[in-house]
């Protein structure tokens, strides 16, 4: 008799606001990639290029709110994740592009495209296929459900291996000390 | 000044003498009881309740309440952990604790509690005030992004240095620190880095100019081991030496709440 086969679970990951550091990290994980693929498979990601998420076991979710776009795609991941991961320090507190908080949008926006020394002749962009920013850039955490959070600027490829493996295990992921950071 | 009262703290039998608090007691006998706005070295402020302990069923701030003899006190516990992960997470939304940009990012006693206590999101909805930096001192910055109001510099500068150079102002949401000075700038006070108040704040707020990243983040105190491990974290801060004020009495007259 042939055993079953066990079927892969299915991995989404996206960076939103932030700057593909948590990836990296997570690439790090080096060859303990290949122990992995014997067990998951990627659905949307950076890795892929798949554009859109289907029903996906795990959801992994790089940086914070940032714009419009940011929101949809974390719904997007919200609806067709059993389990939702935040990953690093901008997806968890907004990390740096929220430092942008304690200014007014427009004064940045005027700042940047408009009235910096050498623009010449600047706008503020306006094509309607640009996600329009939001006021303020906020953790994802205050917009959808987010089962586990693994934080670190960018967390530690240790970190993000214990986690998923612990997952994998049908365990609760926990992180002890030398693994949970917030630097 | 006899050690034959004992109380238990999570089942351990721990002695004291008379006028300790029960975080003195605990200290002394090698227990971690997680806190912020407490020092060994200081009169207890009561205020950041981190330190919370079921005595004889009851919540009490540790680092205030006087032990009895036989008094049941409970500390790691689940109840007790979950409320202080919370009060922690109430912290980090309410001010600016960006740590990856912090120079005080692993000897932060508010980071290293917060890995203690597993603390793995901010939960709550995040603030993030506006918040003032004062580096008019030619020594010294403040950053006012990540004050805790444990008032340890307020002690530290009028108990010890006697210059009153800090205090807090304002009440509940409002609460701030300030500095003693008609402009409000720590240039315009006789602050200096020898004070013992340069050297106490547990958080990032009083940071010493240009010695910010010699020690890389990675290689710092609570990166070493865990707060729980290190006997006494106000000796983390590496900016500064452990001050000449061990010759301040313990707290006697502190009574308990």
């Amino acid at each position: 008799m042939n055993t079953p086969v066990k079927a892969k679970l299915k991995v989404a990951t996206t960076s939103l606001a932030g700057c593909f550091g948590c990836h990296m990290s997570f690439l790090d994980i080096d060859e303990r990639l290949l122990d992995l693929l014997q067990l998951v498979e990627f659905d949307r990601s950076p890795l892929t290029d798949i554009k859109h998420c289907g029903p996906c076991d795990i959801g992994i979710i790089e940086g914070g709110l940032c714009n419009a776009e940011n929101v949809h795609v974390l719904r997007e991941f919200r609806a067709n994740c059993k389990i939702l991961i935040a990953l690093g320090a901008c997806a968890i507190n907004g990390g740096l592009p929220a430092q942008r908080n304690h200014l007014p949008l427009t004064t940045i926006l005027e700042e940047v495209y408009h009235a910096q020394h050498g623009l010449v002749d600047g706008f503020i962009p306006n094509d309607p296929e640009l996600p329009l920013p939001l006021d303020k850039v906020h953790p994802i955490h205050e917009v959808v459900k987010i089962d586990y959070f693994i934080p670190g600027c960018p967390p530690s490829s240790d970190a993000i291996w214990k986690v998923l493996t612990d997952l994998l295990a049908g365990k609760e992921p926990e992180l002890g000390h030398g693994l949970i950071h917030y630097d | 000044m006899s050690q034959s009262n004992t109380f238990t703290l999570d089942g351990k039998t721990i002695p004291y003498n008379e006028g300790q608090t029960i975080i003195q007691a605990a200290m002394a006998a090698g227990v971690y009881i997680p806190h912020l706005c407490f020092n060994p070295e200081f009169k207890p402020h009561g205020s950041c309740k981190l330190c919370t302990v079921k005595a004889n069923g009851r919540q009490t701030a540790s680092c205030t309440q006087h032990p009895a003899p036989g008094m049941v006190v409970e500390s790691d516990t689940i109840e007790i952990n979950d409320e202080r992960r919370a009060l922690l997470q109430m912290l980090f939304v309410e001010g600016n604790h960006f740590c990856p940009s912090c120079e005080k990012s692993g000897n932060c006693q508010l980071q290293a509690t917060a890995y203690e206590m597993k603390m793995m999101s901010p939960h709550f909805d995040q603030f993030f005030p506006d918040r003032m930096l004062d580096a008019s001192h030619p020594e010294y910055l403040l950053d006012f992004n990540r004050c805790i109001l444990c008032s340890l510099c307020v002690r530290a500068s009028r108990d010890v240095d006697g210059k009153n150079v800090f205090a807090l102002s304002g009440r509940g949401i409002k609460s701030h620190l300030i500095v003693n000075a008609k402009s409000g700038r720590l240039a315009d006070t006789d602050f200096s880095g020898d004070d013992k108040a340069a050297h106490v704040c547990p958080v990032g707020v009083i940071l010493k100019k240009r010695v910010g990243f010699t020690i890389p983040i990675g290689q710092r105190s609570f990166d070493e081991q865990p707060i729980s491990a290190t006997p006494h974290p106000q000796g983390a801060c590496p900016v500064g030496p452990r001050s000449n004020t061990a010759t301040l009495p313990p707290h006697p007259t502190v009574k308990g709440g």
